[in-house]
């Protein structure tokens, strides 16, 4: 097990110093710098003012090394966009980023997995072919468009709030009652990033339940006499949720990748907003802080999937072991 | 279900192909009095027995309401002008089935005409990705050593990356504005070169077992050579495969270049794509009164519904990797 964590733990590190190296470099090496930002008629003065605090005036490779070598303390440079040390900034929005990520995770796998065991024990009735049909239309709804089209809903009826993380005004609230309305907030971004996943599990566990109640223990369960709501909800759930905790890995990346476009059309302040933004404004420092954080949360949610998977299936559980 | 998949990718591949037949405007037009026009009714009685049209007029141009002239009549013209049926844009009743946008231009025909760039981006992507999948994991597979290791750990190192976010750098780091020819070869290169190592793991997977089968083995032991031997005997064994993996791909490219251009980082505003024209929607105060701004996330959604429709059905059994 031990092994398995610095295996796991040596791989991240690599990630994430290759992500942020990488977008370091690519983003010096694009066409045009931070000075373009600088307003309109900008002194000579001023340019090479900029260009020296963002290490412009440098080669692209001694400034790689001094970046590294001050990243390794924790110092990962200053945000041209905002005027200050990225460190925070990128802390807040990846924390915005996660919450909606997390809150995405936990609907979809609760909707998921409980509407699948449903669908999957059940051969007929109207409901588990409504749930079955749902799934397919709402699997074709990827997360941009699911997001759209919950804005129009929001646009038009005014239940939820269209965008943003905070009410206007409630700069002064009280923290509980901040925390109500960022969660207000965050209903509509967690819907359009949880369905289509919640669709796919839906899916998946209808298939592994209506395999699994036909195998021969289940079969012997029912002719013990066991009710029928234990033999579904407590013996063979435990068998179907296998195939699930498989691809979780798979749904993290999607997670994140979804979470970019959510971000953006429902103006959450997340780590895809404040990176799209570092790339536009060639803010060097910024874009390879947020690249580090979302490899960050890649590691982070490969080695959930992969504990997620030993607990369920203990064959994994004693290859991690040994 | 799978004929209804394929019902609905035919007729959408036929209106791509077929859109300057069947789009009632040039993508291009503007009609300057008419930005952010409702959509055009056709009527037919009230004056008139054919089909016709009224011509609309600004009421307020702050709130966007228009109103019918409903003394004039405006017949539809058929098959006139190399186009299949069109208003009159001279009386000032073009035909707008779905509205005009913030510049005045024919929504449903930029529709029609976006859906060739967006196609044929997504078709060409996945034709290179799963083509060049097929090859590196084939040869990976076949030749084994270090060869195969270093490909293997590229093409899963790739994998683990969001795709969105690595398109969405390569993307940037490219000047911001430019031509819709450039872009397209840009984004059909990043597209491809992200998409074929999910195709090339399987692949490699599918070559390791079949290359020691009896078939193989006899046609090695007839003199064929590895190319042959890889790409006439070996890759037809992951033909499913290849399939369903492509049915995969196609939709993600669709999304991704609307995406990239719903940000602003993909076509220009002047080449009518699904993405570019999706931005009409990022209006808030605007789409909850205009519904039709959603029409190409409509398109998205018919074109990814196609396709897992054909595939659902299909009943063919996911690729078997251990015999």
């Amino acid at each position: 097990m031990a092994r398995f964590l610095i295996r796991r733990l040596a791989f991240a590190l690599v990630l994430l110093v290759c992500t942020s190296s990488a977008s370091l470099l690519l983003t010096r090496l694009a066409p045009g710098d931070v000075t373009s930002q600088l307003g309109a008629f900008p002194s000579p003065a001023e340019i090479e003012a900029a260009r020296a605090r963002f290490g412009l005036d440098r080669s692209p490779i001694l400034q790689w090394g001094s970046w590294l070598s001050r990243a390794v303390r924790l110092d990962f440079g200053d945000s041209f966009l905002y005027n200050r040390p990225v460190g925070p900034l990128v802390v807040r929005a990846a924390g915005n980023t996660a919450v909606l990520a997390a809150s995405a995770l936990i609907v979809s796998t609760l909707l998921g997995i409980g509407l699948g065991i449903f669908t999957g024990s059940r051969r007929a009735g109207w409901l588990s072919a409504l749930v079955r049909g749902s799934s397919v239309m709402l699997i074709s709804v990827p997360p941009l468009l699911m997001s759209l089209m919950l804005v129009f809903v929001a646009a038009r009826t005014r239940w939820l709030p269209t965008g943003g993380m905070l009410s206007a005004g409630t700069v002064d609230a009280s923290w509980a009652a901040s925390i109500l309305d960022i969660g207000w907030h965050l209903v509509l971004p967690t819907l359009a990033l949880a369905l289509p996943i919640a669709a796919a599990f839906e899916r998946l566990q209808s298939q592994s339940m209506s395999e699994a109640v036909r195998q021969p223990f289940l079969v012997a369960a029912i002719a013990r006499g066991v009710p029928r709501r234990d033999l579904v909800w407590r013996h063979a759930w435990r068998v179907s949720i296998r195939p699930i905790c498989g691809v979780y890995g798979l749904v993290i990346g999607s997670l994140l990748s979804g979470s970019f476009i959510v971000e953006f059309v429902t103006a959450w302040p997340g780590i895809g907003r404040l990176m799209y933004e570092g790339l536009r404004a060639r803010d060097i420092y910024l874009v390879s802080a947020c690249a580090a954080a979302g490899a960050g949360f890649l590691a982070l949610g490969t080695l959930l999937s992969d504990l997620l998977l030993a607990v369920a299936d203990p064959s994994v559980r004693e290859d991690l072991e040994a | 279900m799978r004929t209804a998949g394929a019902v609905l990718l035919g007729m959408i591949l036929f209106a791509a192909c077929a859109a300057p037949w069947l789009a009632p405007n040039p993508p291009n037009a503007r009609f300057s009095n008419l930005l952010y026009a409702p959509p055009t009714w056709v009527h037919v009685g009230d004056g008139m027995a054919a089909p016709h049209v009224h011509p609309l007029r600004i009421v307020s141009r702050l709130e966007r309401r228009f109103e019918e002239d409903r003394t004039t009549h405006v017949p539809l013209r058929w098959f006139s002008g190399g186009v299949l049926v069109s208003g009159d844009s001279e009386k000032g009743a073009p035909l707008l089935l779905l509205g005009a946008d913030a510049f005045g231009r024919d929504r449903f025909s930029r529709l029609l005409h976006g859906s060739r760039a967006t196609l044929a981006l997504a078709l060409l992507a996945t034709l290179f990705a799963t083509v060049l999948g097929a090859l590196v994991g084939g040869v990976a597979g076949y030749a084994g050593g270090r060869l195969d290791t270093l490909l293997s750990r590229f093409s899963e190192f790739v994998v683990v990356l969001p795709a969105i976010y690595v398109t969405l750098a390569l993307r940037a780091v490219m000047p911001l504005v430019l031509p819709g020819s450039t872009v397209f070869a840009l984004l059909l290169a990043i597209f491809a070169l992200l998409g074929w190592p999910m195709v090339a793991r399987g692949v490699r997977a599918i070559v390791l077992v079949e290359r020691d089968r009896e078939y193989a083995v006899a046609a090695r032991a007839a003199g064929a050579s590895p190319t042959r031997l890889i790409t006439r005997h070996l890759l037809p064994a992951a033909r499913g495969y290849l399939g369903t993996q492509a049915t995969l791909l196609l939709p993600a490219f669709i999304l991704a270049e609307s995406t990239m251009s719903y940000v602003g980082l993909g076509f220009p505003d002047t080449t009518p794509t699904w993405g570019t024209m999706l931005q009409d929607a990022s209006n808030v105060a605007m789409l909850g009164d205009a519904p039709w701004a959603l029409a190409p996330a409509a398109a998205i959604f018919m074109v990814v519904l196609g396709v897992n429709l054909l595939v659902q059905s299909t009943g063919r059994a996911p690729v078997q990797l251990e015999p």
